[in-house]
């Protein structure tokens, strides 16, 4: 089904119904600042409008209509109860500058989510602040780096990164300041630890770490990571990427992390994709606790209060207007609740499970695994080069055919390390039934590729729109519609 | 098969380098790597005149599937970059040995790119690494 954007269903003088009040209403602004032309809106009915958007949201890939194995992003299903409360007239009817005495009920929900992120995490105490996952890892490199100014111990300005991890991991460095050396990685997935030896001095601020790792594999050697990094005195960063795996199973903080950044947004089950909103909770332990962000919610007696500068004068300040994506950490705080300590262990059983069972019945269906000798955590890499040598057929084009077969596709070249590569991701909330389906899908599409490659090199065919040209979008990049022809 | 000419000289992270006429040593990345990147959609150049030490990344290659560094493995100043790129970063994936060169250096010490691999060893680099 082809749309059309809505600025070519546009004619001009054609308009929606109730808008005249409003362009009223912007008379008293001073003339200075009032613009001279009618911008460039499409003209449209508001029948059309209604259409438009409906018709584009009917052709939505979503976790709601889709398996979403999209490695590393933990697609999971976002229960529908979460949203309900979270919507609570009580909630969403709170003015964020209203005093903490008419908010104790929220107040509480986000003192307990502090607690149970600490505690489900090994963390002293947690912020909620961050807006989004690339914050948290600002907000956690921006302590480590206040941790170190704090004891005049100025020269730590290096931030270890293994070569797998997110490339946010050393954005995230140079943000906050930071030099980045690269840490090789073993042919087991492990870090070199004599590498690692050889990189960390009196230069290291610390580390920035996943376990598991973006290979999809335990990082088995992390306690005397831990113990290096330490010894030359560093601190360890956990990036809370794929903390799905090991919910309530192993604790960052007991691994000998300093500071770790949670994605609500994945492993608690906030709804996201297309770019929020997002929350990066930031968890630290004893030493680093003065500097977390602020607001922090504190609890005095049974009265809940905001912890601001006042109270934490070493603070590395504020990330948000008030406090973070309020929605999405109720969202999480009613996710959890749901669950208790049980259900948190029984997540990270099954998304590894779900992953182990994908995993095994696709090597056994031929496809190559990056590491055959490793047990899947959450997720897992096939590559598909053996197929590219033999058919010309790249994970691109397996990932285009999937969509035909009505499967989001999985993460495509990603890890860098590993050549033409799917990162696999199911989570817990997929039927077996479902990853039979994807399997079955998997395997149709391989055997096509080896019968006919011109036709998985030509999908997708059954989507909205074909291959798009993305080279050409990169080289020229231009989103505007030119206003003439909104005509 | 990726092409590896005769007379250049290779580095393991896919640069070639090849001593001109005038002293200068023109960089590029090999055909292999343009191949392993995709279509290059932006190219980010030194300034000519600015000094690397060798190991430095001296250039940006950008593709639709990822962003890569391209080290320097000379000391040295750079004489010239080929600016046609900003335009036609395309020119990489076309002629990586020819129109698609990055940089020229002139280079502290010359022999110190004798060092590097020739073009036998460097297709024999890439055949083990493709195991």
């Amino acid at each position: 089904m082809h749309e059309p954007l809505i600025f070519e269903h546009s004619q001009p003088g054609r308009r929606a119904p109730g808008l005249s009040e409003a362009r009223q209403s912007a008379l008293n602004l001073p003339a200075a600042f009032l613009r001279g032309d009618v911008p460039a809106l499409p003209e449209v009915s508001e029948l059309q409008a209604v259409r438009h958007y409906t018709r584009l949201s009917q052709l939505n890939f979503s976790i709601d209509t889709h398996f979403y194995p999209l490695g590393s992003c933990t697609m999971k299903y976002n229960p529908k109860v979460c949203n309900q409360l979270a919507m609570l007239p009580g909630f969403t009817g709170r003015h964020p500058l209203g005093p903490a005495s008419h908010g104790q009920g929220f107040l509480s929900c986000m003192y307990e989510l502090q607690e149970m992120l600490a505690a489900v995490t090994g963390m002293a105490e947690v912020s909620l602040t961050p807006m989004a996952g690339a914050q948290g890892e600002f907000a956690g490199v921006a302590m480590i780096m206040a941790y170190h100014r704090a004891r005049g111990d100025d020269a730590r300005r290096e931030i270890i990164v293994p070569d797998a991890a997110h490339g946010t991991n050393p954005a995230t460095a140079i943000m906050c300041g930071c030099e980045v050396r690269e840490l090789a990685t073993g042919p087991d997935g492990d870090i070199d630890l004599e590498a690692l030896r050889q990189a960390v001095g009196p230069q290291t601020a610390g580390i920035m770490l996943t376990n598991p790792s973006t290979l999809g594999v335990f990082e088995r050697q992390i306690q005397e990571v831990a113990r290096i990094v330490h010894e030359a005195g560093g601190l360890l960063y956990y990036d809370g990427a794929n903390l799905n795996a090991i919910l309530g199973r192993a604790l960052p903080g007991a691994m000998g992390f300093d500071v770790i950044h949670m994605n609500l947004h994945k492993t608690f089950s906030t709804p996201h994709g297309g770019g929020g909103p997002g929350s990066g909770a930031v968890g630290v332990n004893q030493r680093l606790a003065p500097f977390l962000p602020v607001p922090v919610v504190g609890k005095e007696g049974d009265k809940y209060r905001w912890l601001t500068e006042t109270d934490r004068p070493q603070s590395i300040g504020r990330l948000s207007a008030f406090m973070g994506n309020a929605g999405i950490l109720l969202r999480a705080y009613i996710y959890m609740r749901l669950l208790g300590a049980e259900g948190m262990r029984r997540v990270a059983d099954f998304a590894t499970l779900n992953a182990n069972y994908l995993m095994a019945r696709l090597a056994s269906a031929g496809f190559q695994l990056a590491y055959p000798r490793r047990r899947a955590s959450h997720e897992f890499i096939v590559s598909v080069k053996d197929l590219t040598r033999e058919t010309g057929v790249t994970a691109m084009d397996f990932a285009k055919a999937l969509l035909d077969e009505g499967f989001h596709a999985p993460t495509t070249y990603f890890p860098l390390l590993v050549p033409e590569c799917l990162l696999i991701e199911p989570t817990e909330t997929e039927s077996r039934q479902d990853l039979d389906a994807f399997v079955d899908a998997m395997v149709a599409i391989r055997q096509r590729a080896f019968q006919d490659p011109e036709a998985v090199k030509a999908a997708p065919l059954t989507m909205p729109v074909r291959r798009l040209d993305d080279v050409r979008a990169a080289r020229q990049l231009d989103l505007a519609w030119p206003v003439e022809q909104s005509a | 098969m990726s092409e590896t000419p005769d007379n250049l000289k290779y580095t393991s992270d896919h640069e070639w380098l090849r001593l001109e006429d005038d002293g200068t040593v023109s960089l590029g990345v090999t055909d292999h790597a343009q191949q392993a990147l995709g279509d290059l959609v932006f190219v980010e150049l030194p300034e000519s005149g600015s000094q690397f030490t060798a190991g430095d990344a001296c250039a940006v290659v950008e593709s639709v599937k990822a962003a890569s560094d391209v080290y320097c493995p000379l000391s040295g100043r750079v004489a010239a970059v080929n600016e046609r790129l900003q335009d036609e970063p395309e020119l990489v994936n076309a002629s990586p040995y020819d129109d698609g060169w990055l940089v020229r250096v002139e280079p502290d010490e010359p022999a110190a790119l004798e060092e590097l691999m020739g073009a036998e060893a460097y297709g024999q680099f890439l055949a083990e690494s493709e195991d």
